[in-house]
């Protein structure tokens, strides 16, 4: 605001650079910056317009048709995924749907109470503690991924929903986040005065700490749901029964098998689109409620 | 009653109680895993006779043998190389647009700010595997309009999928993904900066490109530096996109990447031991640059402070 009205006086004092080369009209829009910016916009929409017009193709519009042209084949496509596998497409979905979902809502759990002890209290190891479990964050999954498939064995649990849900319960990133939000948030003497009114500390966090906390836990658990949801690592190496396969896995396996009969490329796109409907229209319901700036540490207070 | 006992109980012990679900998921999903693939690195397998039979195989210590069996394979060595390439391209392309993304964004009377913010970060939301398969289909000659117009043109259609515009093709897929993120990361800490800084370059006399220069990047640097340690975390351990585009291509193998090689290794060879010395040494490789890299950008900070 106040960078306005020192721009709306400068031009008279003649001082800044875009009176000074003298055009006579004043440019109403930054130019380069939009464009620059819609360059991009059309760069990241690109493959999304794309694979909207192909699902709407047949298998022979797919590969004589110019790429751009919509085709006449969306009602069969549906149909044809409906059908493959007796609808396991859908059953992919619903499996990503339960691991996000439930992922991210154990995860934020997880995350929230942890946040919230980490920023509340004063106690001895708090630093050590916290640096350990941010150290997970730097640990390449690769190197958790084989030692975690064979101890998943050791327990009977591959090939289980346990074995894709439990190992990314822990979001070391989550446990951040709720802690810089709970530092920010909950202010210590409401804390103090829970204690006052004698109500136990579990009662403070969950009675009065947690609803503090919400906007804050709206971004962890979306920022774990999508990472749950995009999640192709494990899953790829835990699973082997294709009724638990989530979303990617899915799709991966149909267009390995597609890669020796194009007519599956059909189908391959047709998921593809709906696998991304999801998700994009979770994006644009809640960006509202999703306060971004939280992905890097910063709380307005 | 008893609650002035219970509380005072209750306020010491209950960081600890708070902590302990994390505390145990760690212990079993990160401590423990990282333990046992130290462990399996330093064993291997002893066949006894034809290796029939209870006994016959048995675990012994290795010592480094895994290690050097990993360090002097030259298929692991090749994919490492082009990891590295890949991620030489990856990583400043995609850290450079999400910065003039991010500055474009911050510039005054910029226009379909919101829509182009939402457009450029829309990609986070779509899962590596389906990036990498839509990406996939827009390199195929048959079905991509890329060829189309290069054939209407009469332009040479060169093969994306193959040799060094395989690495153009996988590397693009990745900055198509991770930019808006970054630009976000990059874009808030803009916001931060105070309006106060602004007004003294106007009055200074600045343009929007020298504010942009002298001003804004600097005041950024530190999410820079941060946005620039994750993305080498990431871009090396890179899997799902090269697997993805593997049945669409031959030019792919199944040890493309380090990443690849260990899943060769562990789940259709079933050497899980080596498989662990290279995760290791993957791990290793991956913490020492990315740290390398964080040691180098504050010794820097530190000497343009000084100066």
């Amino acid at each position: 605001m106040s960078s306005l009205a020192v721009r709306k006086a400068a031009p008279a004092a003649g001082t800044t650079p875009g009176t000074a080369q003298g055009p006579p009209l004043r440019r109403r829009i930054a130019l380069v910056p939009t464009a620059t910016l819609l360059l991009g916009a059309i760069y990241c929409l690109l493959p999304v317009a794309w694979v909207v017009i192909a699902a709407t193709k047949s298998g022979r519009e797919l590969f004589s048709t110019f790429t751009f042209l919509p085709g006449t084949g969306f009602g069969e496509n549906l149909k044809d995924l409906n059908a493959y596998r007796d609808g396991v497409y859908w059953k992919w979905m619903g499996n990503s749907a339960l691991y996000a979902g439930l992922g991210a809502l154990l995860s934020t759990a997880v995350s929230a109470i942890s946040g919230y002890a980490l920023a509340i209290y004063r106690f001895r190891g708090r630093e050590t503690i916290f640096n350990i479990l941010m150290a997970g964050v730097l640990m390449p999954p690769v190197i958790l991924a084989i030692p975690q498939y064979l101890l998943m064995a050791e327990a009977d649990l591959t090939d289980s929903y346990a074995s894709v849900l439990l190992p990314l319960i822990l979001s070391p990133y989550g446990v951040y986040l709720a802690r810089i939000y709970a530092a920010a948030a909950v202010p210590a003497d409401v804390v103090e005065a829970g204690r006052m009114d004698g109500a136990s500390e579990l009662r403070i966090f969950t009675r009065i700490a947690l609803p503090m906390m919400v906007p804050g836990l709206v971004t962890v658990f979306l920022f774990q749901f999508v990472a749950v949801w995009n999640n192709f690592l494990l899953p790829y190496i835990m699973l082997s029964d294709d009724e638990k396969f989530p979303i990617t896995l899915g799709l991966f396996t149909l267009l390995e098998q597609g890669s020796n009969t194009p007519a599956l490329y059909t189908l391959v796109i047709t998921g593809a689109l709906l696998a991304v409907i999801p998700l994009i229209a979770l994006f644009l319901v809640i960006q509202r409620f999703w306060s971004l700036d939280l992905l890097s540490g910063a709380v307005k207070s | 009653m008893t609650s002035a006992r219970r509380k005072s109980y209750g306020v010491k012990g209950a960081p600890y109680a708070f902590l302990l679900p994390a505390a145990v998921l760690f212990a079993l999903f990160f401590a423990l895993p990282i333990g046992y693939a130290l462990w399996l690195s330093l064993h291997k397998v002893q066949v006894k006779g034809l290796g029939l039979g209870a006994g016959a195989r048995k675990e012994v210590w290795a010592g480094l043998e895994n290690y050097t069996d990993s360090l002097t394979d030259s298929e692991l060595l090749h994919g490492a190389l082009r990891v590295l390439g890949y991620g030489a391209i990856v990583i400043p392309v995609m850290l450079g647009l999400a910065l003039l993304f991010a500055l474009m964004l911050d510039t005054d009377r910029v226009r379909l700010a919101p829509f182009t913010r939402l457009a450029i970060f829309l990609p986070y939301a779509i899962p590596g595997v389906v990036a990498a398969m839509l990406w996939g289909f827009l390199y195929l000659p048959d079905v991509s309009p890329f060829y189309f117009i290069l054939d209407k043109l009469g332009m040479p259609q060169p093969d994306l999928l193959d040799g060094g515009p395989l690495y153009l093709a996988l590397s693009n897929i990745a900055v198509w993904g991770g930019t808006g993120f970054n630009m976000i990361v990059i874009y808030t800490s803009l916001r931060a900066i105070p309006t106060e800084v602004y007004e003294a370059a106007k009055l200074d006399g600045a343009t929007p490109l020298q504010t942009a220069l002298r001003i804004k990047i600097p005041m950024v640097a530190p999410s820079l530096v941060l946005t620039f340690f994750f993305s080498i975390i990431a871009t090396l351990q890179v899997f799902s996109e090269p697997t993805t585009l593997k049945p669409l291509t031959n030019s792919v193998s199944t040890t493309w990447s380090p990443l690849m090689k260990v899943y060769q290794d562990a789940f259709r060879t079933g050497d899980i031991y080596s498989a662990a010395a290279t995760a290791v040494i993957i791990a290793l490789v991956t913490l020492l640059m990315s740290f390398g890299f964080l040691r180098a950008a504050n010794s820097r900070n530190k000497q343009e402070e000084a100066r």
